[in-house]
């Protein structure tokens, strides 16, 4: 077994309301030293072992988990999840 | 003319498009299920705003996937108006029908209620009723409006007139004030505000109602035979 940790956030050219919201209440805040919050997803798939593991990871991104248009993804794999 | 009114699990705006066109437009609609995978027997294709699936993930990512959007996807093909209306138009744009994306409204804020609207072009099949640069009144309902696209994109939306309202006063950040868009053959419009919330005085408005009759002129003059 396989955890794979994806990471989906906007692409950097895409304006990030909710990163925008949270930057200025960090600011009132006086957390003036944040000069960026950018507003993600994380997910957490438990794979089982497969042939082109790496491959299917980034079709299901891209079919599914991120919208390309306007978001970036990453993703970890991890092997040996404990049941 | 039949018009197939899309039920997705979660839509919530299907019983308004089933009543403007058969109660307003007083033309045949039909509710079909999400999970059917036949539209053959339709002359045009409704998707109703709601939240689908919980709009779990995002807006329409779900939905895009139900066993119903192949056939969908192919009456789109085939030239066969397709209408996506707030949900809908996020349906449209995950299933790459239509370019671009949603994001969060730029105040965060769900917001309910009348917007005027220009029509930005009456050429297309939709909107060939309205005047061009008329102003209208249409219910907006959404948190997720904010319609984007790269610049790529939008330069070619506006060199091909395929803006088909923009907002008068933009509600959400939309670029370039962009309510409803259509493909580049012009049989599948997406747009955030709701024509069938309005197609009734007694709604406060009817002037979403021109937008069916377009659909319905333009199919009758499609289907005229000639002598």
């Amino acid at each position: 077994m396989y955890k794979v940790k994806v990471y989906v956030t906007l692409k950097e050219s895409v304006l990030d309301p909710q990163g925008s919201a949270v930057k200025n209440s960090l600011h009132s805040l006086s957390y003036n030293e944040v000069e960026d919050v950018r507003i993600g997803k994380y997910m957490e798939l438990t794979v089982k072992h497969t042939e082109n593991l790496d491959q299917r990871i980034k079709e299901i991104c891209e079919k599914l988990l991120a919208n390309t248009v306007i978001e970036d993804y990453t993703y970890e794999i991890e092997e040996g999840v404990a049941q | 003319m039949k018009f197939a009114v899309i039920v997705f699990p979660g839509s919530n705006c299907d019983v308004d498009m089933y009543h403007a066109i058969k109660d307003e437009l007083g033309e045949e609609a039909v509710y079909v299920r999400y999970d059917e995978q036949n539209l053959a027997n339709y002359d045009a294709i409704l998707l109703p705003g709601g939240f689908s699936y919980g709009d779990y993930l995002r807006g329409g990512a779900i939905a895009r996937f139900a066993p119903i959007m192949p056939e969908v996807i192919k009456a789109a093909e085939a030239g066969k108006p397709v209408l996506g209306v707030c949900n809908g138009f996020q349906i449209l744009l995950e299933a790459g029908l239509l370019p671009g994306a949603m994001k969060r409204n730029k105040n965060l804020k769900f917001m309910c209620r009348p917007v005027t609207l220009r029509v930005q072009n009456n050429e297309t099949m939709f909107t060939s009723a309205y005047e061009n640069g008329e102003e209208i009144t249409v219910p907006i309902a959404h948190g997720e409006g904010n319609y984007y696209c790269d610049e790529d994109t939008l330069a070619q939306l506006k060199k091909d007139n395929r803006i088909a309202f923009s907002y008068a006063d933009n509600p959400n950040g939309s670029v370039e004030d962009i309510a409803g868009i259509v493909n580049e053959e012009g049989n599948v419009l997406g747009m955030m505000p709701h024509p069938e919330r309005a197609v009734d005085e007694l709604l406060g408005s009817a002037d979403g109602l021109k937008l069916f009759k377009s659909i319905l002129r333009n199919w009758r003059e499609s289907h005229v035979t000639h002598a």
